[in-house]
């Protein structure tokens, strides 16, 4: 049979509900689409980045959202040289934990460089976003070596 | 207090245990668990009515499927109905939530199994969705790459070395020799294929049973002495990547610091973990008997957990050991530890 004859139909797996991503995470995702970070801060004055609706170790109840820098440093970091199918990226990147400006725990991030000779830990990187941001955390394209030119 | 606690506890041992494990096998899971099942059960000469409860552990994100428990339980038999449960996790767990019922008092025997089969599909794509799911899960980050970050930061910090890493891979057999490991090409860097586990299909069965039933059912059962499972916070970023919290915790909690380990059969599925693993439990890096099949050799999602208690009991059967620690992992990074010691005496 040429396969062009044969008969088929579209099968879309869905799952037909929603959620809603609450006050925390929600305030987070409306900041990306506006290209601003949010974290929040915890009772001894640190502040988590991603911010969480409860301290992780203490799990009171956190509110105060702070906006944090959009440079930092990166605290460790690895090569993906062949990005999966899935991946927001499909060129060879680093994948890091970035301890943004203003915050005090890293939060994991790819950096955009050409090759992993050009990554090192401690070294400063800036965010560079999408331009279409949609509230979804790969509005963030990626982070940068600071000083390349971003904006 | 918790040690009078665990006194105060029905003393609960594991009897008889069969497992299965190969790179890629063409048998559905509930033919790999047959013959598994069937084995347990003839060893102890229990039929399934004389089995007060069954628990297991699986994944439905491996098979695809919801539920897809229900279509293993035919193993096990559909007829008669049984009193069930299950968990989305290691079997490691579903034998704590049998332990559970076995102090409840609503039983004296227990069958536990746990399977996993990845080689149908991407296990990477089922670990990534695991992950925190507004933050990390929708970066699609590959669980080499995140054990990698976890490496790097305790080699730039001195707690490790890369002789530690390719020692270890050495110990565990996925490579002859250190020069071996230090030709391979990196993986993740800065982890190499020899720090990487190698997937497996697999599955086990056990049978457990209480005090005054387990003398009948086992020539030495293994009493389980101290058993605890604790989690750390699932946002990397919050964590010490220099240590596992919950691991030292649950240690503690089912009394593996109170006395000596004849031996440790650890669910490290990565060489960078089974370092950090031991310094956590001050187990010396190179014990004289540790894990037969390790886990950086063959893992089994959901399966290699319960397979370390399974080893832990086969060597007090066998006389090799009196005391031994079982430990399970599951999450990313070690995020969750769950501990069981096994020992030879009631106590």
């Amino acid at each position: 049979m040429n396969p062009e004859d044969r008969l088929s139909a579209p099968l879309v797996l869905e799952y037909p509900f929603t959620r809603t991503t609450g006050p925390v995470i929600g305030a987070f995702m409306t900041g990306l689409r506006e290209k601003v970070l949010l974290g929040i801060k915890r009772k001894d004055g640190s502040v988590l980045l991603p911010p969480t609706e409860y301290d992780p170790e203490t799990s009171e109840d956190l509110t105060e959202m702070v906006e944090i820098g959009q440079s930092g440093e990166v605290t460790t970091w690895t090569w993906v040289q062949e990005p999966r199918d899935q991946s927001p990226w499909n060129s060879p990147h680093a994948l890091a934990m970035i301890l943004l400006d203003g915050a005090d725990t890293p939060f994991i991030h790819a950096v955009l460089v050409d090759n992993a000779d050009l990554m090192r830990t401690g070294m400063r990187v800036s965010i560079k976003w999408k331009e279409e941001t949609e509230g979804h955390i790969q509005d963030i394209e990626g982070f940068i070596p600071e000083g390349n030119g971003n904006d | 207090m918790y040690e009078s606690m665990v006194t105060a506890m029905r003393k609960v041992a594991v009897v008889a245990a069969s497992s299965r494990q190969e790179e890629k096998m063409l048998d559905t899971e509930v033919e790999m668990m047959i013959p598994l099942i069937s084995k347990v059960r003839e060893e102890t000469g229990l039929n399934q009515t004389e089995i007060g409860f069954t628990c297991s552990g699986s994944s439905d994100f491996l098979a695809g499927q919801a539920f897809s428990f229900v279509m293993t339980l035919d193993a096990v038999g559909p007829v008669p109905p049984i009193s069930e449960s299950h968990v989305e996790m290691d079997g490691a767990w579903a034998l704590y939530e049998t332990w559970v019922k076995f102090q409840m008092g609503a039983i004296d025997t227990a069958l536990v199994y746990s399977y996993g089969k990845p080689s149908p599909g991407s296990l990477q794509d089922v670990l990534s969705t695991q992950l925190d799911p507004y933050y990390i899960a929708p970066l699609w980050p590959d669980a080499h790459s995140i054990a990698a970050l976890q490496a790097r930061h305790l080699l730039e910090q001195d707690e490790i070395s890369h002789e530690d890493l390719a020692n270890c891979a050495v110990r565990a057999g996925t490579v002859q020799s250190q020069e071996e490991y230090f030709d391979q090409p990196m993986l993740a860097d800065p982890l190499r294929q020899a720090d990487c586990p190698t997937y497996a299909d697999g599955g086990v069965a056990m049978i457990l049973a209480a005090e005054g039933k387990a003398e009948e059912l086992c020539e030495r059962p293994a009493w389980i002495t101290g058993i605890d499972h604790r989690i750390d916070s699932h946002h990397f970023g919050v964590r010490d990547l220099s240590a596992i919290p919950s691991a030292k915790k649950a240690a503690s909690k089912a009394g593996v610091y109170d006395a000596g380990i004849d031996l440790a059969e650890l669910h490290t599925s990565y060489t960078v973990h089974d370092i950090l693993l031991r310094k956590e439990l001050n187990l010396p890096l190179d014990p004289t008997r540790s894990s037969k099949n390790h886990p950086i050799k063959a893992e089994t999602l959901m399966a290699s957990g319960l397979l370390r208690i399974a080893e832990a009991a086969r060597a007090i059967w066998e006389q090799e050991a009196n005391r031994v620690l079982a430990h399970a992992t599951s999450g990313p990074l070690m995020q969750q530890n769950l501990m069981c010691v096994l020992s030879g005496e009631k106590g």
